[in-house]
């Protein structure tokens, strides 16, 4: 039985197959403005990875910031429930999941089933989410998916003063004109936003392990700054299934639950 | 005045520079002068005897020391002052440590009591300062000294960075804003996302709704005043209410704080952005005047 979830998140837009309790492909697109339109073809363009036909999907569930303008889908769940389900299945181990997406950071206990037990969430402000990576990275003038490894070669760490994204943009272009090399600034950025999470989550209380998901798991520099906060190896999920499909996965199980199997 | 300006970078604010022309400085007994560099802007005022005698605004660079010395050169250019015959100067702001010439550095809390004492007259009890990257609310008693203070140097939301960001957002000169803000028959619901990162993508959505700029500014410019009437109000308002600082120049923020507060704040004769400067160069003054005493 085929069945899909998708996560309408406020940057990018994702969708998964399952085949049962098997993962067959992932696609993701750009939000952009139309966020049925990239829905859509997130769906199709997952489909065409694994050689699937759109009729013989049973059941779509929807999740993330924009799940209310897809109308195709056959139901929504809220994101921190996929958050939940998702990460229980590629890490059973796991009791406490933080999400990091573009403009939002999470952090969710679940039980040995993947059910919520209590969560928190940052929506406020862009210091702590993948906004701030980005906009630091148009500051810096260095692709952001360059950005991890670029870090892990600075052998210096640097504070940085301030924690608003505009402010820290300023403080970005002073560390250039101070000639600090790119590599040293660029984890001072990785520092500073675990920094913002490692409060988060201390909040919230640690149970092991530790799950990162979400498209900014993808930074091998900031998972490196988050495990030095906190002193263990957050597990962070591999191919195939890549951080940023997680809580469309856990859509996609969420979809397999309602049509039974 | 002279002025400056770039065509593109719509955040650029007008830079300028001031003598007084029926000033002479040698006719005065104490020359004092207060530098104040923000975190966006450096002023550089130049008393004597607690007369304005000349001024600069300009943008801060990268670095500190510069920013001060550019700021006092233009300052006194085209003037017959040089800087070894100011008896007295005061650094303030931000980066007051790095005030090369300072003699003293103040706090720009206390600065703005007192400058917004000197602009706006002794009946004010209440200063909201309005900076590049902070916002202030500022009790002070009748001779400028505060007495109570709250500050939020932590978020943009407020500050004329996140004002900055907004004019190149929309292409529209930073001076305009304001203006541009209050063409508009109806007042649009807040932008309401109070992080500018967010509030950026917020607009970017109403500008294709098919928002027009004007709305579009007027929504981002209430926003603003509820942000920093949230901070009034949790330090308390005494009246009189004035404002300093560049957004104190934005008559789109400043109209829409003081019809939340229905409370009007005086129209300042002098560049509010000074006040900072203004009240390190008082502070200067009277510095000399203890010094002279002693002796």
């Amino acid at each position: 039985m085929i069945t899909a979830g998708i996560d309408a998140g406020s940057k990018n837009t994702k969708a998964v197959i399952l085949k049962d309790d098997k993962f067959l492909s992932a696609a993701l697109v750009l939000s952009g403005f139309d966020q049925e339109k990239s829905a859509e073809e997130a769906l199709n363009s997952a489909l065409q990875k694994s050689k699937t036909n759109r009729k013989d999907i049973k059941h779509i569930t929807v999740t993330g910031a924009g799940m209310e303008a897809i109308s195709f889908a056959n139901d929504t769940i809220t994101t921190i429930t996929a958050n939940g389900r998702g990460a229980h299945f590629i890490f059973p181990s796991a009791r406490t999941v933080i999400d990091i997406g573009a403009e939002e950071g999470r952090v969710l206990r679940i039980d040995g089933q993947g059910k919520v037990k209590d969560f928190g969430i940052n929506e406020k402000c862009a210091a702590g989410a993948g906004a701030f990576i980005e906009a630091m990275s148009r500051a810096l003038e260095v692709d952001i998916n360059t950005m991890g490894e670029l870090s892990l070669k600075s052998k210096r760490k640097i504070p940085m003063n301030a924690q608003c994204t505009i402010f820290a943009e300023s403080e970005v272009v002073s560390l250039i004109h101070q000639k600090t090399s790119k590599e040293d600034i660029i984890k001072a950025v990785h520092d500073a936003i675990a920094d913002r999470n490692t409060s988060m989550v201390r909040q919230i209380g640690i149970e092991k392990d530790v799950a990162l998901i979400g498209g900014v798991a993808k930074n091998i520099g900031f998972v490196d700054s988050m495990n030095n906060n906190l002193g263990f190896d957050l597990l962070v999920p591999k191919d195939p299934i890549s951080p940023e499909y997680v809580t469309a996965l856990g859509a996609a199980l969420v979809a397999r639950d309602k049509v039974g199997g | 005045m002279s002025n400056t300006e770039s065509n593109k970078e719509y955040w650029r604010w007008t830079e300028s520079r001031y003598t007084n022309p029926d000033m002479n400085w040698e006719d005065g007994e104490i020359v004092s002068a207060g530098v104040d560099v923000g975190s966006v802007s450096t002023q550089t005022v130049v008393m004597v005897d607690g007369k304005i005698y000349c001024y600069s605004s300009m943008r801060t660079g990268s670095n500190s020391p510069d920013s001060a010395n550019n700021a006092m050169d233009w300052a006194l250019e085209g003037t017959d002052l040089t800087i070894d015959k100011i008896q007295f100067v005061v650094g303030t702001g931000y980066g007051r440590v790095n005030v090369p010439f300072a003699g003293r550095a103040i706090t720009e809390i206390a600065c703005h009591g007192r400058g917004a004492n000197f602009i706006y007259g002794p009946e004010i009890r209440t200063v909201l300062d309005m900076g590049g990257q902070d916002c202030k609310a500022i009790r002070v008693d009748n001779r400028g000294k505060v007495t109570a203070f709250l500050m939020n140097d932590k978020c943009a939301a407020g500050t004329g960075r996140g004002m900055e960001v907004f004019a190149d957002l929309l292409q529209v000169h930073i001076n305009d804003v304001g203006e541009m803000s209050l063409k508009v028959e109806e007042e649009p619901e807040p932008v309401s996302s109070t992080c500018v990162v967010f509030a950026k993508s917020e607009a970017v959505g109403l500008l294709r709704k098919g928002w027009g700029k004007e709305k579009v500014l007027a929504a981002y410019c209430s926003a603003m005043a509820h942000r920093v009437v949230t901070l009034l109000m949790r330090l308390g308002i005494e009246e009189k209410f004035a404002i300093t600082g560049g957004i104190a120049k934005n008559i789109g923020v400043v109209k829409r704080i003081e019809d939340e507060l229905k409370i009007k704040a005086p129209k300042p004769n002098i560049d509010p952005q000074l006040a900072g400067a203004i009240g390190a160069a008082l502070f200067g003054k009277a510095l000399v005047e203890k010094q002279r005493k002693k002796s």
